[in-house]
């Protein structure tokens, strides 16, 4: 207990006091520089920390496999092989469906998330359980990947039909009087890509929502009352008030949920690993790193998912400068 | 993680009572609407937790919601179950020493950061702020081999230290992305004056950035937290593979179902055991964490 008790010290006192010490010190150690220098030095040590810790975690291994993906399996003496582990993506089955299901994540999953985000949060603005309302929809994303899955193995759960049903949708569905449906089994119209990305839907749409919930808020309401006083109904309101007002917001939102969308991976991983037509890049990256141990095309596939991500940094640079030059 | 920092238009705080509620109809139409989504949103948590206080034996025979009807079968059997389990208290421990600090730690680092890319000049700012965020698409699963090879040299791993840096690395272009959006729509003329004043950097990042980004801080606080304590693969990876004592709570849990096979009746305690915690923080400070978006617009 001893040894807890100090972990606990360290972890209470002692790492706060060293990040405060280090911005200090840094201050003293360049007070007797001269006014010139310190302008030039200092922004560069308040920088530093999270520089170097970026550099390590996130530039350091993607460098690594960047050049990795240009190289052969074997891990001893990999040998280049030029764009060989990348052809192996484009003309594989399992790689091209894994873009198709990506695609079909980025759409609805990025759709569903910020439309009835901005749904929701325009119609609970509207009634006195606000805060109730907001946070059985935002509940989910304190919810563990794995609590989640266990969540909607439940849901989704599929007995062999004629015996009674466990699972909740099947349960419903056999109210109705239609037969059982294998819903995280089903290849077919890829209805169980369809039932993930429900389930991320699930997750990720409080999150929307309290973010576009706090943009609204912030809408001057005597802005809206003129609109309606001059005869605008609700509808216009929203349509050329609102709606614009809201677009910069909107835009920061979509983002967030395509980027998050191409880098699914826990819930399928979870709850498929990919089979019946579910498979998605990230997940087909971890399998040919751990499953297989093919780091050359594990590589690959993760660099295909960094340039899939290219034009949307793009996009959010344009809206950064667009925003900066606003200041 | 992902990105919040949304430009959010003026925020004024709405006076109680001006809500537009609808009256007649219109009004049952919204509130049936509302209502609905709000069950269709707690349904698959709601079942769970049903599941999780009724009989191993009955789990698998009949759905959560027959518990409703009589007989009525409930049990603590499934919490009493898991929480015996060896391990447990340690690990609830080991949890809370991995994310306070990887919770702390990113906020500091990124706020000097965010300080500095908003009132700061040096060259290379903007496009060194691109990159900063342009990271946040490295997909995380990506790192772990070239990172885990450095550690076991440097015999960090199995050491909380390990877990802290990583999570720190991760968060990190999140944060400085939140907080410097924030933190850059504080009026100039602030800390303008307190330059005036012969404050330093130091002063004016403790005494006046710091204190007008509480919400900022606050916001990224909860999810910086929510994604520590409910991370599973890092702490596998880094500490998991050389010394199990210091594994946290999600890995416990996952052990307990793979182990006992048969285990799965045990899920819903499990789950529903680690969310609690998270929970109790996301309520507590769900006050700031509205607030820190919304009041990230005090345009100058």
């Amino acid at each position: 207990m001893d040894s807890d008790l100090l972990t606990a010290l360290e972890v209470v006192v002692g790492v706060p006091a060293v990040l405060i010490l280090y911005i200090w010190l840094t201050e003293r150690f360049i007070t007797p520089l001269g006014d010139r220098w310190q302008k030039r030095v200092r922004p560069w040590l308040w920088i530093v920390p999270a520089l170097a810790l970026l550099g390590f975690f996130l530039v350091y291994p993607t460098v690594q496999t960047i050049i990795r993906s240009f190289q052969s399996r074997s891990e001893l003496r990999p040998r280049f092989v030029g764009f060989d582990n990348y052809k192996w993506f484009f003309t594989n089955e399992e790689g091209i469906g894994a873009l198709v299901n990506n695609v079909l994540w980025l759409v609805f999953f990025t759709g569903f998330t910020v439309g009835m985000g901005l749904v929701i949060a325009i119609l609970v603005d509207r009634v006195r359980y606000e805060a109730l309302a907001k946070s059985i929809i935002f509940l989910p994303l304190a919810i563990s990947m794995v609590a989640a899955g266990v969540i909607w193995k439940f849901m989704y759960d599929f007995k062999a039909p004629g015996t009674t049903q466990t699972g909740t949708l099947n349960g419903l569905l056999g109210l109705v009087g239609i037969g059982p449906v294998a819903w995280l089994q089903s290849p077919g119209w890829r209805l169980s890509t369809f039932a993930l990305i429900a389930i991320m839907v699930w997750m990720w749409t409080g999150f929307a929502m309290v973010i576009i919930s706090a943009a609204l808020k912030g809408i001057d309401p005597e802005l809206l009352e003129a609109a309606r006083v001059d005869g605008a109904n609700e509808w216009q309101v929203f349509r050329k008030i609102i709606l614009p007002l809201l677009g910069p917001t909107l835009a920061v939102v979509s983002t967030t949920m395509i980027i998050t969308s191409l880098k699914t991976f826990d819930i399928v991983y979870t709850l498929t690993n990919g089979n019946y037509d579910t498979e998605v890049i990230a997940n087909l990256m971890v399998k040919e790193m751990f499953t297989f141990s093919h780091f050359g095309r594990a590589s690959a596939v993760a660099v295909v998912l960094l340039l899939a991500i290219i034009p949307i940094m793009g996009f959010n640079i344009r809206q950064f400068r667009a925003q900066e030059s606003v200041r | 993680m992902t990105v919040v920092a949304a430009p959010v238009p003026q925020a004024t705080e709405k006076p109680k009572g001006e809500r537009r509620t609808p009256r007649g109809r219109r009004a049952l139409v919204l509130h049936l609407v509302v209502v609905v989504l709000m069950l269709i949103w707690a349904i698959p948590t709601v079942g769970l937790l049903v599941s999780s206080f009724r009989p191993a034996d009955e789990l698998s025979t009949s759905g959560w919601w027959t518990a409703f009807a009589p007989p009525y079968h409930f049990t603590l059997e499934n919490y009493s179950d898991v929480l015996n389990q060896a391990g447990m208290g340690q690990a609830f421990v080991n949890s809370l020493f991995i994310a306070i600090p990887a919770t702390i730690i990113p906020l500091f680092v990124a706020g000097f950061a965010a300080y500095a890319f908003s009132w700061m000049e040096f060259p290379g700012r903007d496009v060194l702020f691109v990159v900063i965020v342009g990271l946040l698409v490295v997909p995380l699963q990506m790192t772990l081999i070239p990172i885990l090879k450095l550690f076991a040299d440097w015999g960090l791993t199995g050491q909380f230290l390990s877990v802290w840096l990583a999570h720190t690395g991760y968060g990190l272009p999140f944060a400085v992305y939140l907080l410097r959006n924030f933190m850059g729509s504080l009026p100039r003329s602030v800390f303008e004056s307190a330059s005036l004043d012969g404050a330093n950097h130091v002063t004016a990042f403790f005494r006046i950035a710091l204190p007008m980004s509480v919400p900022a801080f606050a916001a990224l606080a909860i999810f910086q937290f929510l994604f520590v304590w409910n991370d599973l693969l890092v702490a596998l990876i880094y500490i998991g593979l050389s010394n199990s004592d210091n594994l946290p709570m999600t890995a416990t849990m996952a052990n307990l179902v793979n182990s006992l096979g048969g285990g799965w009746y045990l899920l819903g305690a499990a789950a529903f055991i680690s969310m609690a915690l998270p929970l109790a923080v996301f309520f507590g400070l769900q006050r700031y964490f509205v607030r820190g978006i919304v009041g990230g617009a005090v345009k100058g």
